[in-house]
């Protein structure tokens, strides 16, 4: 068998809270290949920001990892020194974050941004740095580089920058780039550009690419594989082309059945009812069956684990499937 | 369209909002003179349409085109620069605040942050009962709580929970609540500026089914704002496209889905990804959308157009009609059969 680039093996993070403990992803695993793109989707609080960020182990105080593995290129990063892990951070697996203004140092240019980036991991001259730095400009399409190297992020349109920030992610030709919710700041005009950018420097560089959203549509226009989250675990993970043409799990089918536009115009919408559960009240039994209109029996007691449920190619925790 | 199905008429509308701060800011060196110069931010200019009764008619546009703006100005939230506004066919622009009440009960707005627009300290009963009691003062306690328990029923909140706060609810609950108080004073004319865009996606059909229903059971016409595509086609009648604050194009949604006439418009649809959908060649626009403070001459979108000419860089286009009267297309180079 092959190994996998990056094998992520029943992580489970934890906060730790006054009130007591709260466990915010739970036995999560999957597996990302070079040059594999993978999509994480899931509504707000269903954990996919914090596997995210777990992989480079940026999960803050009071959270921490408190089961599992993350093997990537022979080492487990849950069990590594803070050094090694700064050695792979920005150089190795690289991140995108949603906002870009929020992402980039206002009071600094863009060129000092890059170089600095560069410097941390290479010992190299300044000025090489900044020669890697109006290549990178140069292949996210920002126009006249050199010039613009010297401009502070307020100089820049939302697009531009998200751009810039893409650029300081393959600065150092990383192995995986995680992008969490790379668009969401930005129009959909823009929106479609910026995704177009990425597939194409990640195809071009062979680049894993770990993408973590809630638009359906986005992701499955740029992965081949799907992991669905909901309140903290993985309920159904597969080949992108699968999941969006026949979801096996009752949160994935009714997450695309009630996507406007899957039925005429001006027709009922297929709803979910409900919302999700809070993490600190999780019911018992599989988390999603106070929504599901198929529960029943073991739904109630017992947690599905994710296992390949009958023919299908792919791992589902349903009971139900 | 016949003239008694108009609810809502709005004539060469503009708004422009003064940001040229105080009078030493305004002042500008120019030729060796000292000159004083007041700057405008161009939100809306120059847009006309009608909403019909009984109709969703959906604004979309990017951010900074002027739709939220376009809402408020119809709302009688924001005053207008010049233009007309009818309600039926009295004009409302012009009402001072005493004649505008009576217009103010038969619409109502929708905002786009539940968290952001109820207020925290009142409970959901409070925040309901208030606009009946402003516009109608003479209405006993005993009907009040009547109203407040179906409005709350329909919209489909539990009427149990009247006496909590809105931190007690999530996101999609008060946005339930948000349309409850729209709904108290039985109005005919909604504005909702992206009313789900705050909401998780499972959440997100629950209240446009929400929205589908009131239409149905109370007799709605609404003017929804929203960015996203997807919903519009699903949920409007007739889609306006707005770019830099003019109005591209005015169409059926059916029309604008299958057959988009303004190169705006296409490009705007290329762009929406959908699940399972092979990708598509999306429309690549040059650069990006120019600021609303120097419009460009001309047509506003002829910096990104592909299809742009000399008399797009002069002239600005006029809206003309197509397919049998019932699109509206400001484009000179669908109007030369070009495009």
């Amino acid at each position: 068998m092959m190994e996998h680039l990056l094998e992520v093996n029943n992580l489970e993070v934890k906060f730790k809270l006054r009130t007591g403990g709260l466990t915010a992803i739970d036995k999560v695993g999957f597996t990302l290949d070079k040059g594999e793109r993978l999509g994480i989707v899931g509504e707000s609080g269903a954990g996919k920001s914090v596997t995210g960020f777990s992989i480079i182990n940026l999960i803050s105080k009071p959270g921490y990892i408190s089961d599992g593995e993350i093997i990537f290129e022979g080492k487990d990063l849950t069990r590594v020194s803070e050094d090694v892990l700064r050695h792979i951070r920005g150089n190795r697996i690289s991140m995108i974050f949603q906002d870009p203004m929020m992402t980039l140092n206002p009071v600094f240019t863009i060129g000092e941004q890059m170089a600095e980036t560069i410097l941390a991991h290479k010992n190299i001259s300044r000025k090489d740095a900044l020669e890697i730095s109006v290549e990178k400009l140069r292949q996210v399409h920002i126009p006249s580089p050199e010039t613009r190297l010297n401009q502070y992020p307020h100089e820049f349109s939302g697009g531009m920058r998200q751009r810039i920030v893409i650029a300081i992610a393959l600065l150092l030709d990383p192995a995986i780039i995680i992008a969490d919710e790379p668009t969401t700041a930005l129009d959909v005009t823009i929106q479609a550009e910026i995704m177009e950018l990425l597939l194409e420097l990640c195809e071009k560089n062979e680049t894993g690419l770990i993408l973590i959203t809630h638009d359906l549509g986005v992701v499955s226009q740029v992965t081949e594989k799907i992991a669905v989250m909901y309140a903290g675990r993985i309920v159904e993970i597969g080949s992108t082309e699968n999941i969006v043409a026949n979801p096996l799990h009752p949160y994935t089918r009714g997450l695309i059945k009630a996507l406007p536009g899957s039925r005429g115009t001006g027709e009922k919408l297929y709803q979910i009812p409900g919302s999700m559960p809070n993490l600190t009240e999780m019911p018992k039994g599989c988390a999603f069956h106070p929504r599901c209109e198929l529960a029943e029996g073991e739904c109630f007691t017992t947690v599905p684990e994710l296992m390949q449920r009958g023919n299908f190619r792919r791992l589902a925790a349903c009971h139900k499937v | 369209m016949h003239r008694e199905n108009r609810l809502v008429t709005i004539n060469k509308l503009v708004k422009k909002f003064d940001i040229s701060g105080g009078f030493l800011d305004q002042l500008k060196f120019e030729n060796k003179k000292i000159v004083r110069k007041k700057t405008f931010v161009h939100a809306v200019n120059d847009v006309s349409f009608t909403v019909n009764k009984g109709e969703i008619l959906s604004v979309v546009g990017e951010s900074g085109c002027g739709k939220s703006t376009l809402a408020r100005v119809v709302m009688g939230l924001y005053k207008p620069w010049s233009g007309e506004i009818f309600y039926k066919d009295k004009r409302i622009d012009n009402l001072d605040n005493s004649q505008m009440l009576s217009y103010r009960k038969k619409m109502q707005m929708i905002f786009q942050d539940p968290y952001a627009s109820l207020n925290p300290r009142m409970t959901v009963k409070k925040t309901l009962e208030e606009p009946l009691r402003f516009h109608e003062p003479s209405i006993s306690n005993s009907e009040i709580e009547e109203k407040v328990m179906y409005v709350m029923e329909q919209v489909g909140v539990n009427p149990n929970w009247a006496n909590r706060y809105p931190h007690e609810f999530s996101g999609g609950q008060r946005q339930r609540v948000s349309i409850a108080r729209a709904l108290m004073v039985d109005p005919e004319f909604i504005v909702a500026d992206e009313p789900i865009s705050a909401l998780d996606v499972s959440i997100q059909a629950q209240i446009l089914n929400l929205l589908m229903d009131a239409r149905d059971n109370f007799g709605l016409t609404y003017m929804l704002i929203t960015h996203d595509l997807s919903v519009v086609e699903h949920i409007s009648t007739r889609v306006c496209v707005m770019y830099l604050g003019t109005v591209c194009e005015i169409a059926p949604v059916k029309n604008i889905f299958s057959n988009p006439l303004h190169p705006y418009t296409s490009a705007l649809l290329s762009a929406i990804p959908k699940p399972g959908a092979k990708k598509k060649e999306h429309i690549k626009l040059k650069g990006e959308v120019p600021t609303p403070i120097v419009l460009p001459t001309g047509c506003v979108f002829h910096t990104r157009c592909l299809y742009a000419d000399e008399r797009c860089r002069q002239e600005i286009p006029k809206p003309m009609s197509y397919d049998n009267g019932q699109s509206y297309v400001a484009c000179h180079g669908v109007e030369e059969k070009r495009i």
